[in-house]
């Protein structure tokens, strides 16, 4: 009895050896035909959730290096040697600057399904340099007036006077970045091009900020915005929008974004090939899955902050299969939605500032937090 | 034989009186070499970088003074660097007076293996990250935090404590307050008990004799602790983003304002130059003070 378990049991861990064995071996094949595909991004893009698939299929490891913030990616990108990074997802304004010092690779059009994205998408100013395209537009949001439903009501954030608002005195928050801060209030401020100013247009702006100092809690970042918001910490944040606030509703929080009177702003994120990748058609591949519909919708529902896409595809997908959540991002096909925002002219793009240096309104921020 | 024993015994003085030579050198050599590569090498690394440039995001070695005049020229930047200093030191002198009650008690009142268990109990939250604890303050000081709950289950307003210096300054005391506690431990333990006793037996109040015989004897121990807690303070980053919300501008906050606009290393080494020899220069004021002749 005993002596005949002995060879059963022997016998099972020989046979659970050899199946082993036999399990593993297409995985170290695999594994050893796996490729690399760095790629330089924002936080969150990397998840498994998002890449799982594609890397599973391609058999591909993606190794990101997540950073914060346009300045940060330029230095990284200039600091490193060429090829370092296959895939760079960057916003809109900076892609001109990648372009420019020759960090990007131009693009082949007829690689990806830009004849399926919205027309405002397609050819979109920023991403085409003579009439070839050096980035593909990936997903985008729009900025406004964030506001803790509790504290400020949406009718209030109509419009961003309401930051002024004595009973909102030491509730404002701000996210700790020039760019849609002063966008936002040149929208306050009626220029139509919030971020092309001349020098009496600009000294208002810096005016109109500096008035809104008394009314400010804190500076924050990604993290601290979310909990300031939440708590009620503050009241209202501008020059945010549903990357902030959707993370928070998600969580059941009462927090939203007003798109005010005076305009919203515009983020876009696009996906470029690193100049001289050596692995240049499996960027593209990843590419092309990030613009497929199952790529869009996974970017539109990313855990790090949602957003809206560009692609037909892709939004008849995501209101296949998520409708609650096109309907909360504004993406219905049947009804008004977020393009009528884009087309009622009711939203600028973001960019760099047009007559002064990125370095002026540096200062100009960098003076204001600390006055 | 003993002719012949004799020179043998010098050579073994002598081997010997090398051999003690080579010993004390081989101890002696870390200092320079410790003092170079953690101090004097950063220091000159530094000093040279406030010279160089940044040529698209790039540093690039260079002899400019333009990130001097660019920093000199802020017209905030000594409003700001005041701020900071004033902020520090105020906590610094705050957390020595919370401390020295304990430190007075561990030191005079528990008995040696009690104040050896106590000071275990100083010096655990440092098995803790810093973050973490800065983190866990503001479950207590937000708004609807614990703190702001109890405050309104008692009728209180319960508003938020979130950026407020009273924030920054638990920050400053997480930091600082341990350390301070066991420098003031090690300085009063150390005061002589003849003293106390004599002064005791002659008639002395227990205020004179802290005023008069602890305080003085204790009092280079007690300044390091002032020094400490404002050094730490002073280049303190976290709290000062995390509790302080930014609002309260210290210099370390914009080492980092400068770093993110542009990657301006250059003008980020000349704030932290500042902020060096401000720590030097009252690092030499209150050494000298700590240790000046009593007369």
């Amino acid at each position: 009895m005993t002596h005949n378990t002995i060879t059963t049991r022997r016998r099972l861990i020989k046979g659970v050896l050899a199946a082993t064995a036999v399990i593993a071996t297409p995985a170290v094949l695999r594994a050893q035909g796996r490729r690399d595909l760095s790629m330089l991004t924002w936080a969150g893009h990397a998840d498994p959730d998002v890449i799982g698939a594609f890397e599973e299929t391609h058999n591909v490891r993606i190794r990101a290096k997540e950073y914060v913030g346009g300045d940060q990616m330029l230095a990284q990108m200039a600091q490193s040697p060429a090829g370092t990074y296959d895939v760079i997802l960057s916003d809109a304004e900076y892609v001109v600057q990648l372009q420019q010092a020759g960090f990007i690779e131009p693009l082949t059009p007829e690689d990806y399904p830009f004849d399926d994205f919205f027309p405002e998408f397609q050819n979109f100013r920023g991403h085409w340099f003579d009439g070839q395209p050096y980035a593909v537009f990936l997903r985008f949001g729009f900025l406004g007036l964030s506001h803790n439903r509790a504290a400020m009501s949406e009718a209030e954030a109509r419009s961003y006077r309401s930051m002024w608002d004595p009973q909102h005195e030491g509730r404002i928050g701000h996210f700790d970045w020039h760019l849609p801060n002063l966008g936002a209030l040149s929208l306050l401020n009626g220029n139509a091009s919030p971020f092309d100013l001349d020098e009496a247009h600009w000294a208002e702006l810096t005016e109109t900020m500096m008035s809104l100092r008394p009314q400010v809690r804190g500076f924050y970042d990604y993290g601290g915005m979310l909990s300031a918001l939440r708590s009620g910490e503050v009241s209202a944040i501008p020059g945010i929008g549903d990357w902030i606030t959707g993370v928070l509703a998600r969580d059941g929080a009462d927090v939203t974004t007003t798109i005010p009177e005076e305009g919203g702003l515009q983020w876009t994120e696009s996906l470029s090939i690193g100049a001289q990748s050596e692995n240049q058609d499996l960027a593209r591949t990843f590419i092309q899955y990030m613009l497929s519909p199952e790529g869009q919708v996974k970017t539109a529902t990313l855990k790090a902050y949602p957003a809206m896409i560009p692609s037909r595809a892709g939004w008849a997908r995501l209101n296949d299969e998520l409708p609650g959540e096109a309907q909360r991002q504004n993406m219905v096909l049947n009804g008004p939605n977020a393009l009528d925002e884009i087309r009622a002219g009711r939203i600028r793009l973001r960019e760099l500032p047009v007559q002064q240096s990125l370095e002026t309104w540096n200062d100009a921020w960098t003076r204001y937090k600390n006055a | 034989m003993t002719s012949s024993a004799f020179p043998a015994r010098t050579s073994g003085r002598r081997f010997h009186f090398l051999f003690n030579r080579a010993w004390q050198a081989l101890w002696v050599l870390p200092l320079p070499a410790w003092l170079l590569l953690f101090f004097a090498v950063p220091l000159g690394l530094l000093v040279a970088i406030s010279f160089w440039s940044v040529v698209n995001y790039r540093l690039t070695p260079d002899a400019t003074l333009s990130a001097w005049r660019y920093v000199l020229g802020l017209d905030f930047l000594w409003a700001s660097f005041w701020r900071s200093y004033g902020l520090s030191m105020a906590s610094a002198v705050a957390i020595s007076l919370l401390a020295f009650p304990a430190s007075y008690a561990m030191a005079f009142v528990a008995a040696p293996r009690q104040r050896l268990i106590l000071l275990g109990f100083a010096i655990a939250p440092f098995f803790t990250s810093y973050l973490v604890r800065i983190y866990s303050w503001q479950v207590f000081l937000t708004e609807g935090g614990v703190i702001s709950s109890v405050v309104q289950a008692l009728g209180g307003k319960g508003e938020s404590l979130l950026n407020t210096y009273f924030a920054l300054f638990l920050g400053h005391a997480t930091l600082a307050l341990p350390v301070v506690l066991i420098l003031q431990t090690i300085a009063l333990a150390n005061v002589d008990r003849t003293g106390i006793s004599a002064a005791a037996n002659l008639g002395a109040r227990p205020g004179a004799i802290l005023f008069r015989i602890i305080l003085p004897a204790a009092r280079p121990g007690l300044t390091l602790g002032l020094l400490f807690a404002f050094l730490l303070s002073y280049a303190e980053f976290v709290s000062a983003s995390y509790l302080g919300g930014g609002t309260f501008q210290t210099l370390p906050i914009l080492v980092t304002d400068l770093v993110r606009a542009g990657q301006q290393w250059p003008r980020a080494a000349v704030v932290s130059l500042l902020m060096i020899a401000s720590l030097l220069v009252t690092a030499f004021v209150t050494v000298l003070w700590a240790y000046r002749e009593k007369g």
